[in-house]
């Protein structure tokens, strides 16, 4: 959950190359350029999908995690590297569930951006119900 | 026009405290510089070279009066008693102190307005045609369609850190107003088999490598739309160049690709979107449209004029044009007075155009990409007491359309990016040209100037463009002819050698002799470009 904002002694990721030539690994990490949707058929014994910022202006991510949870992705979804406080609020949207910040967010602050936006206009993938829907039921 | 509802006004304030929030940080030294600018470039706020600017959003370029009033108070506390009107239909202000940035953001949302996306990587103020309900050769009112755009793409979680800048234009009429197919997506409203939808063009845009967008789908139904371009941003964010600044638009991506295989990703991506419900109901269009209904005229109201005052009829024939209803006119206001600064306005013009929307126009104002103001819903028998009030307040410059109606970016006057400056090459041609009858014997000439390669004066769609660049630590001017950014959509072509800032007003001097020594009857600058190509204007210029 985002509380947590990392979580210690797991599995530790492999690259998605190593992972789609090794079969029995459980957690994967993905690279910016890399496609998310190499992963699909994969996703039902993944427990961790690790993705990269390596900088936070990289926003190709954001797609890799929602086109992760839109296949049906469950397991955990790590935003990791230059992840900073205002970013995490859409980088949850878009389905992250943990974040592993190079450098380590204020807590108070991190609150407070994740209970800033009273709605939202769009649907994505967390399971916020659009303002659309809002007004129109 | 448009109103929030709880809703909306509910992210605004929010965003405005989060923007408090983060100065807050800043100011204490939480976070750097480089962390902090794309969070106050979502906010507006840019670095110049003398002070903040803060671009404040007029979505699709409609304003009300007491939203008008607004901007002339912000500029009068906060600013030094002016503001500038942009090429996206947007308001600037040059001097602004970051620390006042907060304030200013929730006296804006205190009328329903703000700055969020008007910079950054993100899909910026979505632009329109700012005739939109009064034109006679709409099809519909664009702006409910930008207002559900405007929705969708604030705050839009997957696209807010795009590999570059993503600008959106929607018009509804043949006649192109807006320069929609150099935009990165520009969408025209069109009818099919008795319904509107969408023609989406991608990959336009000025900039060093200008390019038209090519149309990517011929009709996309309303109830797809925003499945559509979310498809088309996806497969942008995904794919789009990082590595290089210069060559991270869409545009280029299109190009690199081809329009068939871009297309061929986004339907495939589209059929996969289009699954994930995000599209809104009918209802919601029809919520937005209803808040657009075009007011209430009086259709029997007198449809003649009097032209008695001699500089009045001058001004009527320049500035006012045909309004859909009989009786009424639309009303456009030169922000360009001969030596003045285009699109600048004082605090008291801006507060005297807000008191004639809501007198004569039906509380409404539209900025136009022109940098120039727009009352769309005037009485015709109104028109003498506007001129009066314009005329005594400066505002009254008869030039629509010619060629002292310059587009000039605010360039090396104000803009860290510039190479040149603009200002003053446009008041010195506005100043040759001053002559008026001069200036409508050339008829229609729109004259773009930019101040660097980014093009944001549009010189690449000027009939005649400028662009300013530096060669060897001083400013050169390099001429383009042939341009377009209306239907007739174009990119001009470099005449050769560059000019100092005299020499290039005397160039286009010597462009304009050429043009009426060989032009046929009531044929235009432009046209005459075309028809007789660049040779022999480049012989007039260079000998």
């Amino acid at each position: 959950m985002v509380e947590h904002l990392h979580s210690d002694g797991e599995e530790p990721c492999v690259t998605l190359d190593a992972f789609l030539s090794q079969s029995n690994a459980t957690a994967v990490r993905l690279e910016p350029d890399e496609d998310a949707r190499a992963l699909i058929p994969y996703l039902d014994r993944l427990k961790l999908i690790e993705v990269a910022f390596p900088k936070f202006r990289d926003g190709r991510g954001y797609s890799s995690a929602r086109i992760l949870r839109e296949a049906g992705y469950a397991g955990e979804l790590r935003a990791q590297g230059d992840v900073l406080v205002d970013q995490i609020a859409y980088m949850k949207r878009c389905g992250f569930d943990s974040f592993a910040p190079e450098k380590p967010l204020n807590p108070a602050d991190v609150e407070a951006a994740l209970t800033r936006w009273p709605d939202h206009y769009q649907t994505a993938a967390d399971k916020a119900v659009p303002i659309w829907k809002l007004r129109h039921g | 026009m448009y109103q929030y509802d709880e809703y909306d006004q509910a992210m605004v304030d929010a965003r405005v405290a989060e923007f408090a929030d983060q100065v807050r940080r800043r100011l204490a030294g939480e976070i750097t510089e480089d962390q902090f600018k794309p969070l106050r470039l979502m906010n507006g706020l840019y670095l110049q070279l003398h002070a903040y600017m803060l671009r404040v959003a007029v979505p699709y370029g409609t304003l009300s009066s007491r939203q008008m009033r607004m901007l002339a108070h912000i500029a009068r506390k906060y600013d030094r008693d002016y503001g500038h009107f942009t090429t996206r239909q947007n308001l600037q202000y040059n001097w602004i102190k970051l620390e006042d940035a907060p304030a200013i953001l929730a006296d804006l949302a205190s009328v329903e307005m703000h700055a969020i996306q008007t910079s950054g990587n993100c899909i910026r103020n979505i632009s329109s045609d700012q005739w939109a309900s009064a034109a006679a050769d709409e099809i519909t009112d664009p702006r409910p369609w930008a207002e559900l755009l405007r929705q969708w793409s604030s705050f839009h979680p997957e696209f807010s850190y795009l590999p570059r800048k993503f600008k959106i234009a929607v018009i509804a009429a043949e006649e192109d107003r807006a320069a929609m197919r150099l935009h990165d997506i520009g969408i025209q409203i069109v009818e099919k088999d008795g319904q509107h939808g969408a023609a989406v063009y991608v990959g336009g845009g000025m900039g060093r490598t200008p390019m038209i967008a090519p149309l990517i789908k011929d009709f996309v139904p309303l109830e797809d739309l925003l499945s559509y371009l979310e498809a088309c941003l996806r497969v942008y964010n995904r794919y789009g160049r990082r590595d290089n600044i210069y060559k991270a638009r869409i545009k280029i991506l299109i190009h690199e690709l081809g329009a068939d295989e871009y297309r061929r990703q986004v339907e495939e991506e589209f059929v996969h979107v289009k699954s994930l419900g995000i599209d809104p109901p009918r209802a919601e269009f029809d919520r937005i449209a209803a808040l657009f209904a075009p007011p209430a005229l009086d259709v029997s109201a007198p449809d003649e004029i009097d032209r008695g005052d001699p500089d009045f009829a001058v001004w009527v024939d320049s500035q006012v044009a045909a309004h859909k209803v009989p009786g009424h006119a639309i009303v456009n206001i030169s922000l360009k007075p001969v030596g003045g600064i285009p699109g600048d306005a004082s605090s008291a013009q801006i507060d005297l155009m807000a008191d004639l929307a809501e007198t004569y126009s039906h509380d409404e104002l539209r900025v136009t990409h022109a940098q120039n103001i727009v009352l769309p819903h005037v009485r015709k028998a109104d028109l003498y007491a506007i001129w009066q009030q314009l005329d005594a307040a400066g505002l009254a410059t008869p030039n629509l359309d010619l060629i002292s109606d310059i587009i000039a970016c605010p360039g090396l006057d104000y803009c860290s990016l510039a190479n040149a400056r603009s200002i003053p090459v446009a008041q010195k041609i506005a100043t040759r040209f001053a002559d008026l009858d001069r200036q409508k014997e050339l008829g229609e000439l729109k004259l773009k100037i930019s101040g660097c390669i980014n093009a944001c004066g549009h010189h690449h769609a000027g009939h005649i463009g400028i662009l300013g660049v530096d060669r060897k630590g001083t400013e050169n001017y390099q001429l383009l002819l042939g341009g377009s950014g209306a239907e007739d959509v174009s990119l001009g072509t470099i005449t050769g050698p560059g000019f100092d800032e005299d020499g290039v007003v005397d160039a286009i001097e010597r462009v304009t002799d050429k043009y009426l020594a060989e032009r046929t009857e009531g044929e235009r600058f432009v046209d005459t470009f075309r028809r007789v190509g660049m040779a022999p204007f480049k012989e007039a210029i260079y000998g």
